[in-house]
């Protein structure tokens, strides 16, 4: 209980180099990314993008070689993901397999598991999606109601999962379902375990949401009957919400909890020479992110020393979340409608819609600051 | 200095602060009593020189090291000018002079006096490219309008040392230091409020249980936690860069604690008396000991907008393209 320490990390002595091919990579790649793609950053699924990633051993970097993976330290990685969302790159086909999906099924998988994903997560070939919410179930994840019943070989699945960010683009999910009544209300943690879910199975549907920004950004998806083979149960059948909890972690640990905006004040930055009161309002926008930056480096080396910071990548994600949301209100107020490039206006447009999910994605604003409450000590 | 021994120091000065210090010192401070007994063994410790090295009579700590022990002075309100006598001799060793012993009195340019100045023994300033120690001799007295502690404007005497400031801490390094100090008592303080305020919303009963159940004062909470780190991270930053770079090259990370720090201070205090309510806004709670230094403090040394305005105009020159470069290189460039 108590205040939370944040130790100060380093990058890693070769980051100025990676750094260096990952600009070349991303200003090639990037060349034809319009302002609206910059801004939906980690959203935005390209999976030619990805897989030219993956083809440079960006993507399960940390990951052991006998799976694809480079053995590459966590802060490595660290360097790539940031370099990545500073650009507002549309990472979204690998991002959640390389940022929770992957370490999952290294940590909790079989070994037959591991050999048939993770080589194809670290190609750039198989895009996963988050199996969370459901239609009745958002912060209050444990109350969650599409349930697997055991059959012979394995289970049958019914229910919904939404919310699903670009499922009807990915190949697998990893969802989290019920797999046995909670012994009572209050222990409704209990009886939930996780599951590899091929998107193509016969009994899904999987229906887009269109979100406010006019993206097919999310879904709603539909398991009739939908059957799973038992080789298919991440981690220990009734684990669910343990597994789930450390995969919220991972989720929430990184720096696209506080740099989804970024790529707005690099583009406007030219444009506000010619405003007087620019000055004050860039110097504390850059002071937050330099800041944010070393908390957010901090978590990831909790990460790297094999610790489950969850409270820290909470807190964190709590403040990066405030930050990225602020930004493109607090430059709109820098804006001249006579003055500002076109292209500055359409990604403060699309970020200015955007945004309001940084507060909500991975957990909500409230929902985080009561885990924060929590480690205060306040009951 | 190890992590081992700094723990160890910081360990020492938070246990001499809780034996000595506690909200009576502090309050007997604003009425113009000098800490004696809490600075003779702060002296007994070597604490005023430590940040010259070992031949100079000092410990050999590092910039890094005086911000955490600067935040553990903050915690307990910083009845004594340690922190600026600790800067005053580590300027001086930095530029060849052997710091002396006595409370040494930290001139920035443009502040409006001297924490403590009546107790000075010794001034150290910059002026025209030279680091210069006097004798501090007789000062106006007068008193800080938030924490009420003397602030004083003290005469030089005749120069008893000069030297040319070296690149590493350049023309500005009181002023940096200066507000490097008051990012780290900030972020201190920011932490005994926290304490406070948690503690009293988990005793503090309405409605028939501890106001710190209820979601609306706990979502307050969190959010000053998240405040309060923030402030902790720029601060030690500002510290490591210092050490690595010297000061005048850490001007980016300083002018970001001391942003960070003074924007923590305005959210945090506004929090914490909300969620004391009534008795935070009396005299007699202890709270305003804090809540007074932390408006005191930011406004010290270059308020947030200064600063912002400083590192701002910076990055407009360099443009959009230099931006995130220029972010990642500064520690990596070091390293």
């Amino acid at each position: 209980m108590g205040a939370l320490r944040f130790e100060l990390r380093d990058t890693p002595p070769d980051a100025p180099a990676l750094r260096a091919e990952l600009r070349a990579f991303l200003a090639e790649q990037g060349r034809n990314w319009s302002p609206t793609v910059r801004a939906y950053s980690w959203m935005g699924f390209d999976r030619d993008f990805s897989r030219e990633v993956g083809k440079r051993g960006w993507i399960g970097m940390t990951w052991p070689r006998a799976y694809g993976g480079g053995e590459r330290t966590a802060m490595d990685r660290y360097v790539v993901l940031e370099e990545m969302l500073a650009v507002g790159a549309p990472v979204g086909a690998h991002w959640i397999g390389d940022r929770q999906s992957g370490p999952l099924i290294l940590r909790l998988g079989t070994e037959e598991q591991r050999r048939e994903f993770l080589p194809r997560i670290v190609s750039g070939e198989l895009a996963f999606a988050i199996g969370l919410s459901e239609p009745d179930s958002g912060s209050d994840l444990a109350s969650l109601r599409t349930r697997a019943t055991k059959v012979e070989g394995g289970w049958r699945i019914e229910g919904r999962k939404v919310w699903t960010t670009n499922a009807h683009r990915c190949d697998f999910m990893i969802a989290l379902l019920r797999t046995s009544p909670a012994p009572d209300p209050r222990a409704k943690h209990q009886g939930l375990s996780q599951f590899l879910v091929d998107l193509r199975s016969s009994g899904l549907s999987i229906r887009p949401i269109l979100d406010l920004a006019g993206e097919e950004g999310f879904n709603e998806i539909t398991f009739d009957n939908v059957f799973v083979p038992d080789s298919l149960l991440v981690g220990k059948e009734g684990n669910g919400w343990e597994q789930a909890t450390a995969e919220l972690a991972f989720e929430r640990a990184g720096p696209e909890r506080y740099l989804s905006s970024l790529p707005l004040l690099t583009a406007a930055l030219d444009d506000l020479r010619a405003e007087p009161a620019a000055a004050e309002t860039v110097g504390r926008l850059l002071a937050r992110a330099g800041t944010l930056r070393q908390m957010s480096l901090s978590v990831a080396g909790m990460l790297q020393e094999g610790k489950t910071p969850a409270r820290e990548a909470a807190l964190v994600k709590d403040v990066g979340n405030d930050y990225e949301q602020a930004l493109p209100e607090t430059l709109r107020t820098l804006f001249d409608a006579a003055r500002t490039p076109a292209e500055v206006w359409e990604m403060q447009r699309m970020m200015t819609m955007v945004a309001r999910s940084y507060s909500l994605r991975g957990g909500t604003r409230e929902i985080l600051r009561g885990i924060i409450a929590r480690q205060l000590g306040l009951r | 200095m190890s992590d081992e021994l700094r723990s160890i120091l910081l360990e020492q000065v938070e246990k001499l602060l809780a034996d000595r210090a506690g909200p009576d010192v502090l309050r007997r401070a604003e009425a113009g009593e000098w800490p004696e007994a809490l600075w003779a063994e702060m002296e007994a410790l070597g604490l005023p020189l430590a940040l010259a090295p070992e031949e100079m009579g000092g410990a050999g700590l590092t910039w890094e090291d005086a911000v955490a022990v600067w935040q553990v002075l903050g915690r307990h309100g910083a009845p004594v000018p340690l922190a600026e006598s600790m800067a005053a001799a580590g300027l001086l060793a930095a530029a060849g002079i052997g710091p002396p012993p006595g409370y040494l009195g930290l001139v920035v340019a443009g502040e409006p006096g001297l924490s403590w100045g009546r107790r000075a023994q010794h001034l150290v300033a910059a002026h025209g490219g030279k680091l210069v120690l006097c004798p501090a001799a007789k000062a106006q007295e007068g008193r800080d309008g938030f924490s009420r502690l003397p602030l004083d404007v003290c005469q030089p005497g005749p120069d008893s040392a000069a030297a040319p400031l070296p690149p590493a801490l350049g023309a500005e390094a009181p002023l940096l230091a200066g507000a490097m100090i008051q990012a780290a008592l900030i972020a201190g303080a920011l932490e005994a409020v926290l304490d406070t305020a948690v503690d009293y919303a988990n005793t503090r009963k309405q409605f028939g249980r501890p106001i710190g159940g209820f979601q609306a004062v706990q979502q307050l909470l969190a959010q000053a936690a998240g405040e309060v780190a923030a402030a902790g991270v720029a601060a030690a930053q500002a510290g490591r860069a210092a050490s690595r770079r010297g000061l005048a090259a850490a001007e980016f990370e300083v002018a970001s604690a001391k942003v960070v720090a003074g924007e923590a201070a305005g959210k945090v205090a506004a929090i914490v008396h909300q969620v004391h309510a009534a008795i935070g806004f009396t005299d007699e709670h202890h709270l305003h000991l804090f809540t007074r230094r932390l408006w005191a403090w930011r406004d010290a040394c270059g308020t947030e907008r200064v600063w912002a305005q400083r590192i701002g105009a910076a990055a407009l020159a360099r443009g959009g393209a230099a931006l995130w470069p220029d972010l990642t290189a500064r520690d990596e460039a070091a390293v």
